[in-house]
């Protein structure tokens, strides 16, 4: 029998051939919970008697939701996280750390994985090639603690990618637009398969931006094959010996493929208030912008904020538009630094954040007033996102934000590139 | 069983941001107070005026959004019997059998505000009695009637110390 990526690494689980529909118990590999999810597995772990770590080494407690906390329920949360990690010898990732997602598929994923975390972006480390998902803090925790859980197994929604970007377009233009094609629920239970010369050209930040927005439409994961790339980004956070090579059997059976030339896209945005709203930012020319969020385990990445700065080095952001940018790991803020990123970002008139999910989640460090509409490079745009049901926010590449603060309004991105 | 109650209608694409605000995220550690605000950005009249036993009825892709187990928590909390809608974002559905709450993929396009419902979770049939209609919905996969008739993933933990999902 011929496999998808998904089933090929779940059969590798269960020691048998698996099917689409096929619910299964298996092992999982890696387990994850942030400082939101938290706290609620481990009661649910209290209640059972199973306050424990199954692979306590692979078990990460992330405190990135709320860092450095804005209030004291909250410092509590982190310390229910502290006390079990000090109790089962699970790993802590403080404060200063960065995103779960950027955190996971820089030292703890690896291609063949079973990946469940109390996230629903969980699905990031589809792009190692790990069967990466997200699952709630019960189903999490029983994880933890008993190193299983159960999956149906999804059938597979193949996505060709051919072409070249133009310049100015970029991963998050082509992942907005095909969320924009098959709809908030066109992948529903299943996993979506990046393929084609388009996918295999892409680098790995390229990647992570697309498999991290495959629960925006809805599936479960969203795999990429491990390659060179693959190779080269574990080589280089200090993990070869975890590259294996892994991709999909010739005659693989999808459910439904979506081919997508990647040289026909123009920049693409969301507009309020689901990420299937999409359109060309051109559409969205000369709406007023109160607020630009530069980050998020979306696009936080190193070769994100390089976009950004190139277009912000030496001007100024508009007067009436607040520019946030919050990188997503401690390693890419370093980088940044070294980079003189950050030092260009400031002088743009930006305000730059440690690590973290920052505004993302509207929780703190950026929470928007009425009315007021914020264009944000993160993967979620729904109504109260950024802690304010009566705002407005769009979605769109690091290129159309920083863009976008420079002329206090949404712009064509290519109207700014030197 | 019968379930009796009122139903609460939404419209489509009601995501985990509707039903449990990130503004409160910081009462995410305490789930009765978090439930005052259930659903408050879809309906801020909801969470006050429903009574226990009614039911959330909404369109597309309801829960969509974050894993947040949180979110069908506080559904449960403050008192619905089930949440029916047209379809469901995925972890979503599985968090409410996880935490012991129905949800029913059905129809619900004739079902209106206020509407008074009858739900029979053995027969899978929903009687609109304010309409006179009677709906039939599509039978949950069965293990998730298995975890589900244990009252939750824990309680199923409880009674067999480990997974056991043959029907």
């Amino acid at each position: 029998m011929s496999s998808t990526l998904a089933e090929k690494i779940i059969s590798e689980h269960v020691g048998r051939e698996v099917k689409p529909g096929e619910i299964v118990v298996t092992g999982v590999d890696v387990t994850a919970l942030q400082d939101g999810t938290g706290p609620l597995a481990i009661l649910q772990l209290e209640e059972l008697g199973m306050v424990q770590a199954h692979k306590p080494e692979k078990t990460i407690l992330f405190i990135d939701h709320a860092a450095p906390s804005p209030r004291k329920e909250l410092s509590n949360a982190h310390m229910s996280l502290r006390d079990f990690a000090a109790k089962t010898g699970a790993v802590l990732s403080e404060i200063n750390e960065g995103v779960c997602h950027q955190r996971l598929v820089e030292s703890y994923a690896s291609p063949g994985d079973i990946l469940i975390g109390a996230d629903s972006h969980t699905c990031t480390s589809g792009a190692l090639a790990a069967f990466s998902t997200g699952m709630g803090s019960t189903d999490v925790g029983i994880g933890i603690a008993t190193g299983k859980t159960w999956l149906k197994v999804p059938e597979t929604l193949r996505v060709e990618i051919t072409g070249t970007f133009a310049r100015g377009v970029y991963a998050k233009d082509l992942i907005l637009h095909l969320i924009g094609e098959i709809g908030a629920d066109g992948a529903t239970y299943m996993a979506l398969e990046f393929t084609g010369p388009g996918a295999k050209a892409m680098t790995m930040s390229e990647r992570f931006t697309l498999s991290n927005m495959a629960v925006e439409a809805g599936a479960k994961t969203g795999l990429f094959a491990s390659d060179e790339a693959t190779r080269a980004w574990l080589d280089e956070h200090g993990r070869e010996e975890d590259f294996r090579e892994l991709e999909a059997d010739p005659n693989a059976e999808y459910t439904r493929t979506v081919q997508i030339d990647s040289g026909s896209l123009d920049p693409t945005v969301s507009a309020p208030h689901t990420v299937d709203n999409t359109m060309t930012a051109a559409a969205a020319a000369g709406t007023r912008v109160h607020q630009v969020f530069i980050g998020t385990c979306t696009n936080g990445r190193i070769e994100d904020l390089r976009i950004a700065a190139d277009i912000l080095r030496g001007r100024q952001r508009n007067p009436g538009t607040r520019l946030i940018v919050t990188p997503a790991s401690r390693t890419v803020y370093m980088q940044a630094a070294s980079e003189g990123l950050l030092a260009d970002f400031a002088a743009a008139g930006a305000l730059v954040t440690g690590p973290g999910c920052g505004a993302c989640v509207g929780v703190h460090g950026g929470i928007l007033g009425d009315g007021e509409v914020c264009m944000a490079t993160q993967n979620r745009n729904f109504q109260g996102r950024l802690g304010n049901a009566e705002a407005f926010i769009w979605l769109g590449s690091p290129a159309t934000a920083a863009a976008t603060a420079l002329a206090g309004e949404i712009v064509d991105p290519r109207e700014y590139l030197r | 069983m019968i379930l009796r109650g009122k139903a609460w209608k939404f419209g489509d694409s009601i995501s985990t941001d509707h039903i449990a605000p990130g503004r409160y995220f910081h009462l995410r550690t305490n789930l009765p107070e978090l439930a005052k605000h259930v659903l408050e950005d879809a309906n801020p009249e909801f969470a006050s005026q429903m009574a226990p036993g009614d039911f959330v009825v909404a369109g597309r892709n309801f829960g969509l959004g974050s894993s947040r187990e949180h979110a069908p928590r506080i559904i449960k909390i403050a008192g619905a019997n089930a949440v029916l809608a047209q379809s469901f974002a995925r972890i979503f559905f599985r968090n409410s059998i996880n935490v012991g709450l129905p949800v029913l993929e059905i129809d619900t396009s004739g079902i209106e505000q206020g509407d008074e419902l009858e739900v029979d979770l053995g027969s899978g049939t929903v009687r609109n009695v304010t309409r006179d209609q009677t709906l039939t919905f599509a039978p949950l996969p069965p293990v998730m009637v298995k975890i589900l008739n244990d009252g939750g993933l824990v309680e199923h933990f409880k009674k067999y110390g480990d997974f056991n999902l043959e029907a």
